[in-house]
């Protein structure tokens, strides 16, 4: 199968179940909406060295959020219900209640729930207060500049993390470009974040390490400078490779989104388009790439 | 489901007490059933269908139609269902309701939502005293639910209020929120005097101004912007209240009290000056 010329490599992407939720940070103006956001997903590509795998889904325009006020929706993911409340408490409490004229909402409507703002409240010291209506309970916690708005529980729901593609391109230039390209068109996709730094991962990497101490290591048979040394992955004439991951709260918005990525990373300079996988012994959802146009 | 209509068949002078006008008691009766219902007529049980013609069989949702000034309890205790009321209304309109709607084309008289739990009441007309409010020797009014009043409201409304939502669009008389617990009041028009009289936390807020300022046991906070009245702002326009982007953007000035009590309660003023310039 080939899209624009390049080749879809006959495999199948890897995904694994996770729990995931979404955030709605508004503040005075779209900049410091901008600021929160990005404060509250930074270091958060992955679950095994940062607890979460968080990302900025869209801008918010002040009709579509809760008070009015231009906002960002964010996604977060992890691995249980526990370590939701935990990433959230610590990165609610340290991103967003410390950005100026910030406010959280729960982004979610879904059955199950974390309490956050419920538990943040207590940084009021007695002087938080809350507000009720048609059933929703927000709090507002006194700070130096005036209150912090937080919903008291964020919704979540199982979502599927570890979607992802490979775009073995010519050289590093032809392969970034596409990269970037497929970033942006995956970006339109309604509940996905890719959670890597500008969605992109040049560090993929394989179960195991030769070193008793690591579970992973980099990703030997997709690194061209190793071609002579290990068994290779890459065809004659790629020399860069680079990885979009993408966590979405549905697995139809992955696909979706790797659909549409992969569209737009097919272009020149790009000789091959490849999945990462574990042999399927590891995710609960495989992917095959040439799946996702019938 | 159709909706049954009430109508009253003459006008009335003695007092009515029809608490079994309400989907609760509706649901499920067949029209001669619904006819049937007690009511109490001066101090003589009668049946519904004695002072009222039905049409229909019972439903959850009632239109109730004539003068029903003298006709109290409407509504009372009921959980589900909508009553729609064309004219005036007796006292006791929707008191200690807990889900459903009550639409009133019309004014109603006193204690209409008194210990009001959940749902929403809402009076296209004024509404008498104790809107919302505690009966005598309950430690509790409002406890949940929304009250709407496109009129005025008469003194004492949301006393003892413990939780819920209660909007005027019009001017609210004295002691608006007295000894209030928690809740929330908004008024569009002025603030009656001695308003938040020993409440203990909870929100008035005044989008008009104030009639006799506030009680000296209120203290001046500051001038910001209360990030959750966007929220509740943006709300109330969803219901229909006129509310501008000006207010909802808007400064406003925060007292706080009463310090006779635990002094946790807020009165949020609308700064005009603010919006003028």
């Amino acid at each position: 199968m080939r899209i624009n010329g390049v080749e879809i490599e006959d495999t199948f992407a890897e995904a694994f179940k996770m729990w995931g939720t979404r955030l709605i940070i508004t503040a005075i103006n779209r900049q410091w909406a901008q600021t929160a956001a990005q404060a509250t997903t930074g270091f958060a590509t992955s679950v095994i060295g940062c607890g979460c795998e968080a990302g900025i889904e869209r801008e918010l325009p002040p009709e579509e959020t809760p008070d009015g006020r231009p906002g960002i929706s964010v996604l977060f993911f992890v691995t249980s219900r526990k370590q939701m409340e935990k990433q959230l408490l610590l990165r609610v409490g340290q991103g967003v209640m410390t950005c100026p004229t910030t406010a959280c909402y729960s982004g979610l409507s879904a059955e199950e729930h974390v309490d956050v703002g419920g538990k943040l409240r207590y940084f009021g010291d007695g002087f938080q207060s809350s507000k009720r209506l048609e059933g929703r309970r927000l709090w507002r916690i006194p700070v130096m500049e005036g209150e912090f708005l937080i919903d008291e529980r964020f919704g979540i729901q199982k979502a599927v993390g570890g979607g992802n593609f490979l775009i073995l391109g010519k050289s590093v230039e032809t392969a970034l470009a596409a990269a970037e390209a497929a970033v942006a068109a995956m970006r339109e996709v309604e509940g996905v974040v890719m959670p890597f730094p500008g969605g992109i991962v040049r560090s993929g990497s394989k179960v195991g390490s030769r070193y008793k101490f690591l579970t992973a290591s980099t990703n030997t048979a997709y690194c061209p400078t190793l071609r002579g040394q290990v068994e290779s992955a890459l065809p004659e004439g790629v020399n860069a490779v680079l990885e979009i991951v993408v966590n979405g709260l549905t697995e139809d918005a992955v696909r979706e989104a790797m659909r549409v990525g992969i569209e737009a990373a097919c272009r020149s300079g790009i000789m091959r388009i490849s999945a990462g996988n574990y042999g399927g012994t590891l995710g609960q959802y495989q992917i095959p790439l040439r799946e996702l146009w019938q | 489901m159709s909706a049954t209509i009430v109508r009253l068949k003459a006008s009335i002078t003695l007092p009515v007490e029809a608490e079994s006008l309400s989907p609760d008691r509706f649901a499920g009766l067949r029209q001669e059933e619904v006819a049937a219902l007690p009511i109490l007529y001066g101090r003589r049980w009668l049946t519904l269908g004695d002072l009222f013609e039905v049409e229909g069989d019972g439903s959850e949702e009632i239109v109730l139609e004539g003068d029903l000034r003298h006709v109290k309890r409407i509504g009372q205790r009921m959980s589900r269902g909508r009553i729609n009321v064309h004219g005036d209304v007796g006292m006791h309109l929707g008191a200690e309701m807990r889900g459903g709607e009550i639409i009133v084309h019309g004014n109603v008289d006193a204690w209409a939502g008194a210990q009001m739990a959940g749902g929403l009441l809402r009076v296209h007309g004024n509404a008498g005293p104790m809107l919302g409010a505690a009966y005598p020797g309950e430690t509790r009014g409002m406890r949940g639910g929304v009250i709407l009043v496109e009129g005025d409201a008469g003194p004492r409304a949301g006393e003892r209020m413990r939780r819920g939502l209660i909007v005027v669009r019009g001017n609210l008389g004295a002691f608006a929120g007295v000894r209030m617990i928690a809740g929330s009041i908004v008024v569009f028009g002025t603030l009656g005097a001695r308003a938040g009289a020993g409440m203990k936390r909870g929100t008035i807020v005044a989008l008009g101004g104030l009639t006799d300022g506030l009680l000296p046991t209120f203290r001046y906070a500051c001038a910001y912007r209360p990030t959750f009245l966007c929220f509740y702002l943006r709300r109330l326009r969803g219901w229909g209240l006129p509310v501008t982007p000006e207010q909802i953007e808007g400064v406003f000035h925060r007292y706080t009290g009463d310090i006779t009590t635990l002094g946790k309660g807020e009165i949020l003023v609308y700064d005009q000056r603010e919006r003028a310039s």
